[in-house]
């Protein structure tokens, strides 16, 4: 089945991200497709890599992104919800006349048009949030 | 036999329905599922709005925000008609619980009990729960 996955919910403050996660992988090894992980609401914030958990804690940022590049997985994070919290790529920390930005390995800036179509063209789109 | 899912090509119009259970104010998640309600509106999709729980507020009539220094982004659900956004429907319990009743809304809304809600909620594609 081709999944697509929408986490609102932000790292660490809430159980989202990582439910999403083991989701993921779980699809993944039983052989379904990830067409897309979109990160809207706070759960725009997993997207940073300036982020730095304990040493003894899951770092969740890295362990998307890991997962995307193991398996080649669409990682999307809403502009919109972007800009409110402070979370750029190169171009964007360009545009907005910004002196840094913040994005994580495997993770791209998009539109909310990314989610619909997630929504059209997956069997399931599948939501964690609050 | 082919899947439901299966039978869909590129022109699919798949049933979306926007769930919204948070109060206006008070957290973001009424604002931002409204955001993505007016993007997804040009995806040509079959889309309805379900207010729920304290979303039920968020079609409150008379919303002053004045005092709490946030913009009232409420006459934009009168706007939702002009995107061919016209279903819209509201539980009748969380209405009650409230002491709510429909002519507190300030748009035309179709109120439905919890279980024919429940009924249309089986019959979606995609649900979008904020």
């Amino acid at each position: 089945m081709k999944f697509g996955i929408l986490i609102n919910e932000g790292p660490y403050q809430h159980q989202a991200s990582d439910s999403a996660y083991l989701f993921t992988k779980a699809a993944i090894e039983k052989g379904h497709e990830i067409f897309r992980v979109f990160f809207y609401n706070d759960g725009v914030n997993n997207g940073t890599r300036l982020a730095v958990p304990p040493q003894d804690d899951r770092n969740i940022t890295v362990r998307w992104s890991e997962l995307a590049q193991q398996h080649n997985i669409d990682m999307v994070i809403c502009i919109a919800a972007a800009q409110r919290r402070g979370l750029l790529d190169e171009g964007e920390a360009k545009r907005q006349g910004k002196d840094a930005n913040n994005i994580a390995p495997g993770f791209r800036i998009s539109g909310l048009g990314q989610l619909i179509e997630a929504g059209i063209q997956c069997d399931r789109l599948v939501v964690f949030g609050d | 036999m082919a899947e439901p899912w299966e039978e869909e090509g590129p022109g699919t119009v798949k049933k979306f329905m926007y769930v919204n259970r948070k109060a206006p104010y008070g957290t973001i998640y009424a604002l931002e599922s409204l955001e993505v309600v007016l993007i997804a509106a040009a995806f040509e999709q079959d889309v309805s709005l379900a207010f729920l729980d304290d979303g039920v507020y968020e079609l409150k009539k008379g919303q002053d925000t004045a005092g709490i220094g946030m913009k009232n982004f409420s006459p934009t659900y009168r706007a939702l008609e002009g995107y061919d956004i016209e279903k819209l429907y509201v539980e009748a319990e969380s209405l009650a619980e409230r002491g709510l009743t429909e002519a507190d809304l300030l748009v035309p809304v179709e109120v439905m009990s919890r279980e024919a809600l429940a009924k249309m909620m089986d019959e979606q594609d995609v649900i979008l729960s904020f």
